[in-house]
């Protein structure tokens, strides 16, 4: 997963399951500096595999961050908006990486490996950018390392994600509760982290292999799914996925700018956690402030709200959609949009300027899948 | 990829087959294969006067958008409607799901051959 420089331009970085993809005949696209698979049969049948039975997700391209020493735990608590020193190893948190202003660097998945070792999951796009400012910013001169050429990663979620999972590894996966992790052999390949994580809203897994031998791991998680209906499913389904469920997703909903209040991130934002964290007093200054906040758009038409369109009330621009889809689940399409919070109330109803003419949305709270219409299911 | 020889393909990968004066509009395998599974289509009101080369409707996948243009002007007089509840027959059989006909008052113009159309895209 080193880049070449070919030409003047930097190669596409590709994963160690790239030819498994090319050989599926998968659509690759550049995402975030690699060769990503971006659909396998098509998005709708990848999206409802995953809901029915299985899917198996190359996430290889998000970074790692490895943060150790005897003052980890504080250099985390510092850097990172959520309570580190409440989970035990063997857990996992999400948090948000904030800046002086209050704004996002990242969201992150910390998994608590030993009391004194901490493995972070980066987004692909911002590995660099969170490496630098962690070593910048980390108070207590901990061991920071970026591993992203060291593990690749996959995830399979679905409600046979625990089946599968079972026939691959030695590790207990039925036992192993939400947010856990064990290390253990997967697929052949030892010294895997399985966690019991994921982004589409699905039970699943998500699985850190060491880059060097995880290759054989595809094909091996491919036959072993299959007969329970698994199919690899690529980035295009994994957005819709996670869009139905209402998770963020970074450089749309979570930006440099924009507050994790402001995203509904308020439940990872520990304001008054002991000596606050880098960044807690700009978002509690901000607090006050009538900044747009985040809301869930369901669609009363066909045609799609996409990023960037204008959302309004009333004639007058109230707020910008960040992501828009149709719900393959939902059976309508669905947007996330932040707005002003005079009209962000559960069934305040908005408009969309979809290229010029208006399409009707309702605001939603919660899920999509709780507003999926009766055709759909 | 199929492009069959007996229709006619526009700069915008239309395909069109004419019908006697009224020419029959759909996209090629081509463009369904760019745009990726449709979601929605737009079609335009029957009766609708169009003009050469303009905007007619729009059709929409789940991660784009694009636009039908009118081969020549005239008038709408046919629209498909059972891509109002099957949208996604324009992935599996391009050729057969038309999206609309139009009554051409004119010549149409810029049309390419099976042949030049592969040329372009590559097929």
């Amino acid at each position: 997963m080193v880049p070449a420089r070919l030409g003047g331009s930097v190669a596409l970085r590709r994963t160690p399951f790239h030819p498994h993809h090319v050989a599926a005949g998968a659509r690759l696209v550049p995402y975030a500096g690699f060769e990503m698979p971006v659909t396998y049969s098509g998005l709708k049948d990848e999206h409802l595999a995953t809901r029915a039975a299985a899917g198996l997700f190359d996430v290889s391209h998000m970074g790692e961050i490895r943060v150790r020493g005897p003052k980890a735990e504080d250099s985390l608590m510092w850097l990172l908006s959520n309570a580190i020193r409440r989970i035990a190893p063997g857990a996992a948190q999400y948090n948000a990486m904030c800046n002086r202003q209050g704004g996002v660097v990242d969201d992150v998945f910390v998994y608590r490996v030993a009391q004194e070792d901490f493995l972070v999951c980066v987004n692909a796009a911002n590995r660099d950018k969170d490496f630098a400012w962690m070593v910048a910013n980390d108070p207590h001169d901990s061991e920071i390392i970026d591993e992203g050429d060291d593990w690749a990663q996959i995830a399979i979620q679905g409600p046979a994600a625990v089946q599968i999972t079972s026939e691959l590894t030695s590790v207990d996966v039925a036992a192993l509760e939400r947010h856990r992790f064990q290390s253990g052999p997967f697929a052949g390949v030892t010294d895997c982290l399985i966690a019991r994580t994921g982004y589409t809203g699905e039970d699943g897994f998500e699985v850190f292999l060491p880059a060097a031998d995880a290759a054989p791991a595809w094909p091996a998680a491919i036959a072993a799914g299959a007969p329970h209906g698994l199919v690899p499913v690529g980035l295009g389904a994994r957005d819709t996925l996670r869009l139905e469920v209402r998770n963020c997703l970074y450089g749309h909903e979570l930006s440099d700018e924009i507050s994790p209040l402001q995203a509904g991130l308020g439940w990872i934002t520990k304001l008054r956690k002991p000596g606050g964290f880098l960044g807690s007093d700009a978002i509690a200054a901000r607090k006050e402030e009538a900044a747009p906040v985040l809301v869930g758009l369901l669609m009363q038409g066909k045609r799609i709200a996409r990023e960037g369109m204008m959302v309004r009330y009333d004639d007058r621009a109230v707020g910008r959609v960040t992501s828009g889809t149709l719900g393959p689940s939902v059976g309508r399409p669905i947007a996330l949009a932040f707005v002003d919070p005079a009209h962000a109330a559960v069934g305040t109803e908005l408009t969309v300027d979809v290229r010029g003419r208006d399409a009707s949305a309702r605001v939603v709270d919660g899920s999509f899948l709780d507003h999926a219409s009766q055709e759909a299911t | 990829m199929n492009i069959p020889d007996d229709l006619q393909y526009t700069d915008h990968d239309e395909w069109i087959r004419a019908e006697g004066d009224v020419l029959v509009v759909g996209i090629s395998e081509f463009a369904q294969d760019q745009l990726g599974e449709l979601v929605h289509v737009e079609l335009p009101e029957v009766g609708a006067t169009v003009t050469a080369g303009e905007v007619v409707c729009e059709i929409e996948s789940v991660k784009a958008v694009a636009e039908i243009y009118a081969p020549a002007s005239g008038t709408v007089t046919e629209v498909n409607t059972a891509l109002d509840a099957a949208p996604e027959r324009i992935n599996s059989e391009p050729y057969a799901a038309w999206i609309y006909k139009v009554q051409a008052d004119t010549a149409p113009e810029g049309l390419h051959s099976a042949a030049d159309y592969r040329t372009k895209v590559g097929a």
